[in-house]
């Protein structure tokens, strides 16, 4: 397959996409949406949050989950990086520490697809039964 | 910090808290003049000279959520350990500019590491903030900015996952293409 590599291919590549309905028109009802944010500060960044949104980003895109991944800065949680808030559609946000990519996948598979809680939740008074 | 794309994350970050809307990144590598060089723009409320000033010092933080501020220290460290500089230059209501220099060939320099991945995370997480990338090579460049992008992708968000993919590849792509071409 060839590489993108102008904005015109770009373009193109879009519209395959959007015919083979792989893209959600997310923009419309952004609500309704999974909303994962990586904290990203300093802190977050030197204990790998970049690793963790990428396999976060990774994971949904092959799952095929109907979610957004943003970015924070430091939620005071300085000793738990990396942290990942996860608001889904309906719930309050849920804040998971000590996040790496075994537990970004866990996050997705048990949280977001069977509502099932985690340990290492946010304030850490909170352990799962 | 393993490389000098994450310390371009965080330094971000503080635009990001400035309430920038407009980030301009510029990594220029001159391997003819043995330098690195990665600049930082925004359009954020800027700083105080004090405020400056008090940049490099650790403890300093205009954050409420801890008392320390270490993505600029550490930068500086780093520049400073690899034959280089760090320079910031602002004013209020303005903005800020973070500029760092290295020598390249310094054995202490962080890799660069997957600059086009960072940037791609930062453009796709804050859809309301415009970004500006260039990449020189020895003198040959390749921009992109969200302006055009968001132009090209109509209604289609940055943070579609699908589209972060693409705009990644075609970022690397060009860069690779710029580094290849000089090599034939």
């Amino acid at each position: 397959m060839t590489k993108i590599k102008s904005l015109d291919e770009l373009r193109k590549k879009k519209q395959q996409l959007e015919q083979n309905l792989e893209i959600r028109e997310k923009s419309d009802h952004p609500e309704s949406l999974v909303q994962i944010k990586v904290a990203m500060a300093t802190c977050g960044i030197a204990s790998g949050a970049r690793t963790v949104m990428n396999a976060l980003v990774e994971k949904i895109r092959n799952d095929k989950i109907p979610a957004v991944v943003t970015q924070t800065g430091c939620m005071g949680y300085c000793y738990a990086e990396p942290t990942v808030e996860v608001k889904k559609p309906g719930h309050d946000p849920v804040v998971f520490s000590y996040v790496d990519v075994k537990k970004a996948e866990e996050i997705i598979d048990k949280y977001i697809k069977n509502n099932e809680l985690l340990d290492g939740i946010l304030p850490a008074n909170y352990q799962t039964i | 910090m393993n490389d000098l794309a994450l310390h371009l994350l965080d330094i971000v970050q503080n635009s990001l808290s400035a309430g920038a809307t407009l980030i301009t990144i510029i990594v220029n590598e001159d391997l003819l003049k043995n330098k690195l060089c990665i600049k930082v723009k925004d359009n954020g409320r800027g700083m105080t000279e004090e405020q400056v000033k008090k940049l490099s010092d650790p403890f300093f933080t205009s954050r409420t959520t801890r008392r320390v501020g270490l993505g600029v220290p550490l930068l500086r460290q780093t520049a400073e350990q690899s034959g280089g500089r760090l320079k910031v230059t602002s004013q209020p209501g303005e903005g800020t500019t973070l500029e760092v220099h290295f020598q390249h060939d310094h054995i202490d320099r962080p890799p660069l590491g997957d600059i086009a991945n960072a940037v791609v995370l930062m453009m796709s997480a804050n859809p309301l903030v415009d970004f500006k990338y260039t990449y020189t090579y020895n003198g040959k460049s390749y921009e992109v900015d969200t302006v055009e992008l968001k132009e090209v992708l109509g209604d289609t968000p940055l943070s579609d996952l699908h589209i972060m993919g693409m705009i990644e590849e075609m970022i690397k792509t060009n860069q690779t293409d710029l580094k290849v071409c000089q090599f034939e």
